[in-house]
């Protein structure tokens, strides 16, 4: 195998590629299974992109699904945007799903892409049929045991570094490095992970420059923060969902979940919907046990 | 005061702002920030005394700065506009008309070593969104507009961003923590959203005062 390349058991490249115009930002469009299949979206979370979907994926079209995902504004092989934020990713979603299909077809949507579903499903119930949300349901845990001093001090620096984070993205680059090295970075925000998959994402993620490789996301993005947004309102929105819901969650925390738990979500899931508590998995769920996800899914949407 | 003497050109990622100098002089800057839809142009009318330099900044999507694809407006990106342009003046005081004026209010809470004094005047997008982010749920569409300015898109999400009245509060307990001021912030305004009432009940809010008046404090600092 060439140090260049790698191959992961039942991954499989899209069908097809193409790309949306949302507003002049062009945002990368893939697709597994025949189009003649019905239509599911999948939705990636945030610093994520498409095709982490490459296990999943071709798993659900199998079954006789025609599985549509995208990366988002600023991830993978879409454009570079002069802004982000959630309406702007919901708008940009609403294009790939208008470019897709008239009707309503299911959503099954990992992490942020669970919250930003939530949010277009509420807006424009017409669009979706059907909802899997994995780990993507709202936490309200915000620090519960730091005094409100210290939670002002706290906000403080995150604004302060925040700001400062403003005004060096414009030159901002990333770090280039081998393969492995890539890998191995990544590996630090997904440890349940493998190495084999992660060193499989980096030849999908990231680009092959003259001096190593750089993961594709865009540099002068920063996740986390500050904002008036609040836990509850993604509550709220769940509750309202008018479609079926499943929602999965793990129980393993991991930098890049949301920590939530059952209690903390069971409250607000919408009627006639259910939870699926997965013991001992992580948040990635999808990527940590395809097969039983997929199968849940697949169940679900028939 | 209505022509710019120069205008600078500064970088915000990948934006282009422009900020305008009004007027000349010594001592420390007065930075204006216009409201929702306007540009410097609209606010260096305001009819005040300031003694010093007097700069106006077009914000994101306004004016003569960069209008973005795609939207993806919030104050906060607003607020980071001002704070490129107070690492090129140093120490400010800043005035802001309607959206500007929440922007001025949360740069008092972000740099407060910076920032001497905020006021806020009546104007275009004082108020915000809801104060409860689901009860807006349609998804707008911008129009044939888009790439002029003021950006469609600006208009759209920074009309309808959501402003807590506890989010407030909490920029107001960082202005006055750390900006070794009494009162940073100067409400002048007679419209009074769910978010100017918040802070009017909190200490280093000064309430009931003229915006000269308030400028007239800030420039004895």
């Amino acid at each position: 195998m060439s140090t260049d390349t790698r191959t992961y058991p039942g991954a499989r490249q899209p069908d097809r590629f193409r790309q949306v115009n949302a507003d002049n930002v062009g945002i990368a469009v893939y697709e597994w299974g025949r189009e003649s299949d019905p239509v599911v979206f999948l939705v990636h979370g945030g610093s994520d992109f498409a095709r982490t979907f490459d296990v999943f994926g071709p798993l659900i079209a199998d079954a006789g699904w025609r599985v549509v995902t995208w990366d988002h504004r600023g991830h993978g092989d879409s454009d570079y945007a002069e802004m982000y934020s959630w309406d702007a990713d919901i708008r940009d979603a609403l294009a790939v799903m208008t470019s897709t299909t008239d009707t309503a077809a299911p959503v099954v949507a990992h992490s942020k892409g669970g919250a930003l579903m939530m949010q277009l499903i509420e807006a424009s119930p017409y669009r979706a049929s059907r909802m899997v949300n994995i780990d993507g349901m709202p936490s309200k845990r915000r620090m519960p045991d730091v005094p409100d001093h210290d939670q002002t001090r706290l906000m403080a620096n995150e604004i302060g570094s925040w700001l400062d984070n403003r005004h060096n993205a414009a030159t901002a680059i990333r770090k280039p490095g081998t393969l492995v090295d890539l890998a191995a970075r990544r590996a630090k925000m997904n440890p349940r992970l493998s190495i084999e998959w992660l060193e499989y994402l980096v030849t999908v993620g990231a680009r092959h420059e003259a001096d190593g490789w750089r993961w594709k996301l865009d540099p002068s993005m920063r996740f986390g923060g500050f904002g008036p947004w609040r836990p509850e309102w993604s509550a709220l929105r769940m509750a309202s969902l008018p479609i079926p819901f499943l929602g999965l969650l793990g129980t393993v925390d991991e930098p890049m979940g949301w920590g939530a738990r059952a209690r903390d979500v069971l409250p607000w899931i919408p009627q006639g919907g259910r939870l699926e508590v997965l013991e001992d998995i992580g948040h990635f769920i999808h990527i940590e046990d395809p097969q039983r996800v997929s199968k849940l899914v697949l169940d679900f949407l028939s | 005061m209505s022509t710019a003497i120069q205008t600078i050109s500064l970088q915000h990622n990948r934006i282009t702002l422009a900020l305008h100098q009004l007027q000349d002089g010594a001592g420390r800057p007065l930075l204006l920030l216009h409201g929702l839809g306007e540009s410097a142009v609209n606010i260096a009318s305001l009819p005040l005394s300031w003694a010093g330099p007097i700069w106006a900044l077009d914000f994101t999507g306004h004016g003569a700065s960069t209008v973005p694809r795609g939207g993806g407006y919030s104050a906060e990106i607003l607020m980071a506009d001002v704070d490129v342009a107070l690492r090129y003046l140093g120490e400010a005081t800043v005035l802001g008309r309607g959206l500007g004026g929440y922007v001025a209010f949360l740069i008092a809470g972000a740099r407060p070593s910076l920032v001497r004094g905020a006021v806020i005047v009546d104007g275009p997008g004082l108020t915000g969104g809801s104060i409860h982010a689901t009860s807006s749920s349609e998804i707008p569409v911008a129009g044939p507009r888009v790439g002029q300015a003021p950006d469609p898109w600006a208009l759209i999400e920074l009309s309808r961003d959501a402003r807590p009245p506890n989010y407030a509060v909490t920029f107001t307990h960082l202005a006055v923590a750390t900006s070794g001021l009494d009162d940073p912030i100067a409400v002048t305004c007679k419209v009074s959203p769910p978010w100017i009432e918040a802070i009017k009940a909190e200490a280093g809010v000064m309430t009931d005062i003229t915006m000269q008046d308030a400028l007239d404090i800030y420039a004895a600092i």
